[in-house]
């Protein structure tokens, strides 16, 4: 197996209130391989855009990084200065943003924003290139030439979203962080928007992370998933383990929960509301809502243990003796 | 028979936008249904639910709710409507008042519909209609919304119409902002409410899967015009029209062994929407479209019992309505 192009290890991320610290991310570790895309899956508040954060640096106040190391291509990104870690964002780990289409900015065209974006970490004797990469990104993306032109506003949400995977690609970096990069957009809207982004991927090799919500789009797009729950990685698996054969309770709950287009099932019914954050039960964290919960559950944190080569989970079903 | 609720040829135009063309819908009294407006954004189904809810004005056309046009009720026969027709929303967060413990939202009803002065016959009646949702009074009461899972606010957003015992609930989007594990607990209570106290729903939502499991009619739109209807098992296991075909195949399957095969590609925007369309709304982006369907609209085609599409290339096919 290639070295990773992205190696977390240990990260924790911990938002400060006057009750005491959330552990929205909490010892998060995976590596990311060359050409590979991790999907990171999670209901709201899980943590999954908050580790995308605590990856670029970008975790603001009354966030805080507590832990933990962000290696990319063996360089711990905590450890450096914040001019190099300006340069290595956008030009080796790009973010498309949840919400991307409202991050343009609705004063400038979008031909200017790009060229911005590629002069800020670009020499600037790469100018009069500009033109023809900007046609080159369009073409990438499929989008017509003359969006060089236009503001945003005049663009419709998926155009929007391709002119946020062209800048994202612009630079041509290493990892794409893709933040709930087609949420919000119809569904075939969506099914372009996320083709776009599988063909680029693909055509520049390059490593991506994709955050989202959605069971059938990660199905879709991914080669492994990492499964969070309130803060923690439970599962990380290939997405042909998980989807025929989920080992976390949670990650069967998710996978039960995706409505089928072609069978008439029984709704299942899955209770529960999540623990206070700031007072996560001992043991495992999911135990408040687990189905198959024990008394085992409550006494110390399942460590993450690999069933196979293909599949991770961090459970006390598959704890042995040993490891117990 | 006497219709629940009726849409006679009801359009309704913003300027010269369209939003929704000349619609018939009705939902019989006898029989409680639920049914699904399903589209994508633009497609007029959340100005349907306006027209229902007498929000909004059709531009032409009547609805009618149990033979009385909505339009034209006086202040007090408004309140006797609202009885019988209630509303819930998308958002679960955002119709609370974060100030105010849950019990505040059932006194308010039972205080605005006067429903019984008695204290003690109140307590009994929010505690039903909080047990047909699958919850406790004495656990949820005293609680604030920001205490509550999505999916629990919008049982008592379901809980809070039932008080009234209406005959139509009216659900714009009640899902879509409530975590996957927690949907199944709010269709199961639009089931049973179906099912055991015999209200209807007009269910408007974007997502084909969860109106393939509970729906029993679905009405698709596209910009503004009915595409394809009928009975939602039938329509969604086998779509005739060539934009809900696409609509389904697109909806990604949580399945990596069956993954998207072809690309789609999007027109330029401007050639979607004009303001005097003669044919098939959808003639700019079909595979099929031919020269009748950029000239002449659709009519409705029946093909196959309870199955209508409004589509030219069923028109040799089927017996036209």
């Amino acid at each position: 197996m290639s070295d990773p192009v992205l190696s977390v290890k240990g990260l924790s991320v911990y938002y400060e209130t006057s009750t005491g610290d959330v552990k929205a991310v909490d010892d998060l570790s995976f590596d990311l391989l060359p050409g590979e895309t991790l999907g990171f899956v999670g209901e709201s508040g899980c943590g999954k855009s908050t580790a995308a954060m605590g990856i670029l640096q970008l975790v603001a106040e009354p966030g805080r990084v507590v832990a933990g190391q962000v290696l990319l291509n063996g360089t711990d990104l905590l450890n450096v200065s914040e001019e190099t870690l300006r340069l290595e964002r956008w030009s080796s780990l790009a973010l498309i943003p949840q919400g991307a289409m409202n991050s343009l900015n609705p004063t400038m065209k979008i031909g200017a924003q790009i060229q911005d974006a590629i002069l800020t970490h670009e020499d600037k004797a790469v100018r009069g290139q500009l033109p023809a990469r900007l046609a080159d990104l369009f073409e990438r993306v499929g989008l017509p030439g003359r969006v060089v032109d236009l503001y945003p506003h005049e663009l419709s949400g998926g155009m929007k979203q391709r002119v946020c995977i062209a800048m994202a690609i612009a630079l041509n970096p290493a990892v794409i962080i893709a933040d709930e990069a087609t949420s919000a957009l119809d569904v075939v809207v969506q099914r372009v928007v996320a083709q776009t982004l599988a063909k680029v991927r693909d055509e520049l090799g390059v490593s991506m992370i994709m955050i989202g919500h959605d069971m059938g789009l990660m199905a879709q797009m991914c080669d492994r998933v990492a499964v969070m729950y309130a803060g923690q990685i439970v599962e990380i698996s290939t997405v042909e383990a998980l989807y025929s054969n989920p080992a976390h309770p949670y990650t069967q709950v998710l996978i039960e929960s995706v409505p089928s287009l072609t069978e008439r099932q029984t709704l299942r019914v899955h209770e529960g509301i999540t623990h206070d954050p700031r007072d996560p039960p001992q043991g495992c964290i999911f135990q408040l809502r687990c189905p198959k919960v024990t008394p085992a559950c409550s006494v110390k944190r399942p460590e993450r243990i690999a069933l196979s080569d293909q599949q991770e989970v961090a459970c006390v079903l598959y704890q042995t003796e040993e490891g117990a | 028979m006497n219709p629940l609720i009726e849409f006679i040829a009801t359009a309704k135009s913003y300027g010269d936008m369209q939003a929704l063309a000349p619609l018939d819908l009705s939902i019989s009294a006898e029989q409680a249904e639920i049914v699904t407006i399903a589209g994508e954004s633009g497609s007029g189904k959340s100005t349907l639910a306006n027209l229902a809810l007498g929000f909004t004005r059709p531009t032409s056309g009547q609805v009618l709710f149990q033979g009385q046009d909505i339009h034209a009720l006086s202040r007090s026969e408004r309140k006797g409507l609202q009885r019988n027709m209630q509303a819930v929303f998308q958002d679960p967060f955002g119709v609370y008042n974060p100030f105010y413990r849950i019990q505040h939202v059932f006194d308010t009803v039972i205080r605005n519909f006067a429903l019984t002065s008695n204290a003690s016959e109140a307590a009994d009646r929010i505690e039903d209609a909080l047990n047909r949702v699958g919850l406790r009074g004495a656990d949820i009461l005293r609680k604030y919304p920001h205490q509550l899972s999505g999916g629990q606010r919008q049982r008592i957003m379901m809980a809070r119409a039932y008080l009234l015992k209406p005959r139509l609930i009216i659900a714009d989007e009640p899902v879509s902002m409530v975590d996957a594990s927690l949907r199944a607990s709010i269709l199961d209570v639009m089931m049973s409410l179906r099912d055991e106290d015999g209200i209807s729903f007009l269910y408007i939502t974007h997502d084909l899967a969860t109106a393939y499991q509970v729906g029993d009619r679905i009405l698709l739109l596209y910009q503004g015009g009915v595409a394809e209807s009928g009975r939602a098992t039938e329509v969604i296991t086998r779509p005739k029209h060539p934009y809900v075909q696409l609509l389904i195949d697109s909806v990604p399957k949580a399945d990596p062994t069956q993954r998207w095969r072809g690309e789609v590609s999007l027109p330029a925007e401007e050639s979607l929407r004009s303001a005097d369309v003669h044919g098939c709304r959808f003639a700019p982006r079909c595979p099929y479209v031919t020269r009748t369907c950029v000239d002449v609209s659709p009519a409705t085609i029946q093909v196959a019992p309870g199955h209508q599409v409004n589509c030219h290339r069923y028109s040799d096919a089927g017996e036209r309505d």
